[in-house]
């Protein structure tokens, strides 16, 4: 920084020494510290095309396009043990963003009701939540994940005497099996009534602003807006030809087919994101409600709002621009901790890029590339995280 | 005639609904019917949870080892079975593994030596949470009590035995993992902060590349990196041992977190406090030692503990690379033991309670320090 060292003028004056200079003291320390970088990446670069030619080990992507070889128990899109390893770090890249986004919607909802409940004047539900905080914070993600991992592994019956708590919900070792929607021609009309639906709802919001704005009257926004949702889908279903089909998981062989398979091993990595994320979201939660002003609450009650409209209109709003820088950090925790499915077996990036680096022994392509991708992906968090930030944030004059 | 009382009245007592057992069971349960309501439902929940439990950890657990002395299979056999037909916790797991959980595969006859370790670890830890030991010879003291460690138990010197590395295992590794990650990566960290604040371009830019590349890569792919990578970018003859190798992948992840730390504290140090020390004709160097970092380590410390509390549960990451920390031993001492395979809660369990245990007295502290230290009025 500026002030901590002398400007280059002040060092001019007293030319007679050269080391005394600031503007050259910091080129020659800048000039061999670049030398010592560039000597060390070059040793260790050498190093590198020493080892690798003696292990006959290539160097480049090429062997994206080869076959993988290994099957992936878990994968949204089709993939085959034929298809290429490049294919394989795609799968990776897609479960690593699943599991993390379905987590961070969990944990959000989770931590934030947990939040407001470590500040009920209820003295049960503030220490037992408080408890909660505590254990999840205090234990590690990996010892959590191993012990979901042995409970639903050890604890659950086989496929062939799989729970049944509704109708078309299974849960078994293998996983958690439920019912979904057939997407044949009468699943696009029930999609494309329900955005039907959320269009007009939400022109409708849009317009009841406006008037409330222009003239302080207020419309009914919630209702209208669930009934036109609610509307919408309902017409798309019964415009819809044949109607829906519902797909049934049910019991083949050793394992369930149709509806959604739920495999044990993301199930297991998404309760351990989700209770020990939530723990930390609950923290910022708390201590963001904490930090709004007293007098505010007293400001809005007795602008005579009712307790529910203070909270959301007025704590919240202010609440909520402390709450989210930290939050932000957690949600790139969630998706670098959901590397530690590797240790259950879940075939997220690190995995998958794990496996391919055993087989095919391409250890700084296959490193390289996992680190490449969270790094895209925790500058793409951070990036939309911050524009939100700036949405919420205090706009002064 | 008038009355006047010269006195005063003593005060009315609180009426009784507002005292003892029941104004508080009014005030924190029944205040309103909402809460009645929750206090209800959380009660109807620890009814239905809490009896499972205690009957699970106390009233149906097995404690001790059965069986005749000396034939190992019949003792296990008889304790196992006596486990299974009591269905509660087998605490006996602990009783016949307690030592492989504790110090993994260190040999039986020398399990004193990571006994002492960890008992001077969480001394010297204990030592340093006390503010009047603040002082130089602390750091002395550090680096004298990891010399003693390493050396007690690596061996090989004094009479006594080698042990190698790979023997190594349990609480005294996973202790030693964050000890040595903290007393590496401080100093590493405020080296990293300050050069993100330098005004040379090209130390500042690799300042920030460094953390913002580390903090943004989990730290698996970076131990990934210590224990695949590290070996091809060293000469062949040179073999790096994988628990060193595992260390300076944690160590160079918990750097860039502290550097953030520090950062965070330099930036809460006021600008007069550097044209200060500017105007006393001091160096950079001197102004930095003497005057910015005692107070920013002073305002760092509270976070500081919570990113030690981080690198001491990221220290269990290890696993991963198949070191053999307590989460591991714990791990091991059920899944490797055909017999004993069903108890994993028991050995989950403990591990947890160990980590549960430093974890929270930890952060309990750091709260404590933030209010001690909080000298505003």
């Amino acid at each position: 920084m500026k002030n901590a060292t002398h400007t280059a003028r002040v060092g001019s004056l007293h030319s007679s020494s050269f080391w005394n200079n600031p503007t050259y003291r910091s080129l020659i320390i800048q000039a061999i510290t670049f030398l010592l970088i560039a000597g060390s990446a070059y040793y260790l670069a050498s190093n590198l095309v020493t080892n690798l030619t003696a292990r006959n080990i290539p160097i480049g992507l090429d062997f994206l396009d080869k076959r993988a070889g290994f099957d992936i128990g878990d994968s949204i899109i089709a993939y085959t043990s034929q298809d290429s390893y490049g294919k394989a770090f795609l799968v990776g890249i897609i479960n690593t963003l699943n599991v993390s986004l379905i987590s961070i919607v969990l944990a959000t909802v989770i931590g934030v009701m947990i939040g407001i409940a470590r500040l009920s004047q209820n003295w049960l539900v503030k220490n037992l939540t408080r408890g909660y905080v505590e254990y999840m914070r205090n234990i590690p993600l990996l010892l959590q994940l191993f012990f979901w991992y042995a409970l639903l592994t050890h604890a659950l019956p086989s496929a062939r005497q799989a729970l049944n708590p509704l109708p078309g919900i299974f849960l078994s070792n293998r996983g958690l099996f439920l019912p979904t929607l057939e997407s044949d021609s009468g699943f696009y009309f029930l999609l494309f009534g329900l955005l039907v639906g959320l269009t007009a709802a939400l022109i409708w919001r849009f317009r009841a602003n406006k008037i409330q704005k222009s003239t302080g009257r207020q419309l009914l926004v919630f209702w209208p807006f669930i009934a036109m949702l609610a509307a919408g889908g309902l017409i798309g279903w019964l415009l819809s030809p044949q109607g829906i089909t519902v797909d049934m998981p049910a019991l083949k062989g050793f394992n369930f087919r149709g509806g959604i398979e739920i495999t044990t091993e993301f199930f297991c990595l998404m309760i351990g994101l989700v209770t020990y994320t939530s723990a930390f979201i609950a923290e910022n939660v708390r201590s963001g409600i904490l930090a709004v002003d007293k007098g505010q609450q007293e400001a809005a009650s007795s602008l005579g709002l009712p307790s529910v409209k203070s909270q959301r209109l007025v704590i919240l709003p202010q609440a909520l621009r402390v709450i989210i820088p930290p939050t932000t950090s957690q949600y790139m925790n969630v998706i670098k901790n959901s590397s530690l499915g590797v240790a259950i077996g879940y075939p997220d990036l690190v995995s998958v890029g794990g496996t391919t680096l055993n087989q095919t022994g391409q250890a700084v392509e296959c490193i390289s590339l996992i680190m490449l991708v969270y790094l895209c992906t925790s500058l793409a968090t951070s990036l939309f995280m911050n524009w939100y930030n700036a949405s919420v944030a205090l706009t002064e004059r | 005639m008038a009355i006047i009382n010269s006195e005063p009245l003593p005060s009315r007592l609180a009426p009784v609904s507002n005292t003892g057992l029941t104004g508080w069971l009014k005030g924190n349960l029944f205040s309103s019917p909402f809460n009645t309501f929750l206090t209800l439902v959380c009660v109807y929940g620890l009814w239905q949870i809490l009896p499972g439990l205690v009957n699970w950890f106390v009233l149906d657990a097995t404690w001790g080892i059965l069986g005749p002395e000396g034939n190992a299979n019949e003792m296990t056999k008889q304790t196992v079975a006596a486990c299974k037909e009591a269905g509660g916790a087998c605490w006996s797991l602990l009783s016949v593994k307690h030592r492989f959980m504790i110090f993994g595969f260190y040999p039986q006859d020398e399990q004193w030596r990571p006994l002492l370790t960890c008992l001077l670890l969480i001394g010297m830890v204990l030592i340093s949470g006390i503010r009047a030991f603040w002082k130089p010879w602390l750091i002395a003291a550090w680096l004298a009590a990891i010399a003693v460690c390493f050396m007690l138990m690596m061996g090989g010197i004094a009479g006594l035995t080698h042990v190698p590395t790979s023997k190594w295992g349990g609480l005294p590794l996973t202790l030693g993992l964050a000890v040595f990650s903290v007393v590496f990566a401080l100093p590493m960290g405020i080296a990293l902060a300050l050069g993100r604040r330098s005004n040379m371009n090209l130390i500042r830019t690799l300042c920030v590349s460094y953390i913002e590349l580390i903090r943004a890569v989990p730290l698996i792919s970076i131990l990934f990196m210590a224990s695949f990578l590290l070996p091809l970018f060293m000469p062949e003859e040179l073999t790096i041992n994988k628990l060193l190798r595992a260390q300076i992948g944690i160590i160079l992840f918990a750097a860039a977190y502290m550097a953030e730390v520090i950062r965070g504290g330099l930036q809460a140090i006021p600008k007069g406090q550097y044209e200060a020390a500017d105007a006393m004709g001091l160096s950079y160097w001197q102004a930095t030692f003497k005057v910015i970092l005692p107070q920013v380590l002073k305002v760092s410390i509270p976070p500081l503990v919570g990113t030690i509390i981080g690198t001491f549960k990221d220290s269990s990451l290890v696993v991963i690379i198949g070191l053999f920390d307590v989460l591991n031993t714990a791990r091991v001492a059920f899944s490797s033991d055909p017999p004993w395979s069903p108890f994993y809660m028991e050995a989950y369990f403990v591990a947890a309670t160990i980590f549960f245990i430093f974890c929270f007295g930890m952060s309990q502290y750091s709260q404590w320090l933030e209010n001690h230290l909080n000298t505003d009025h």
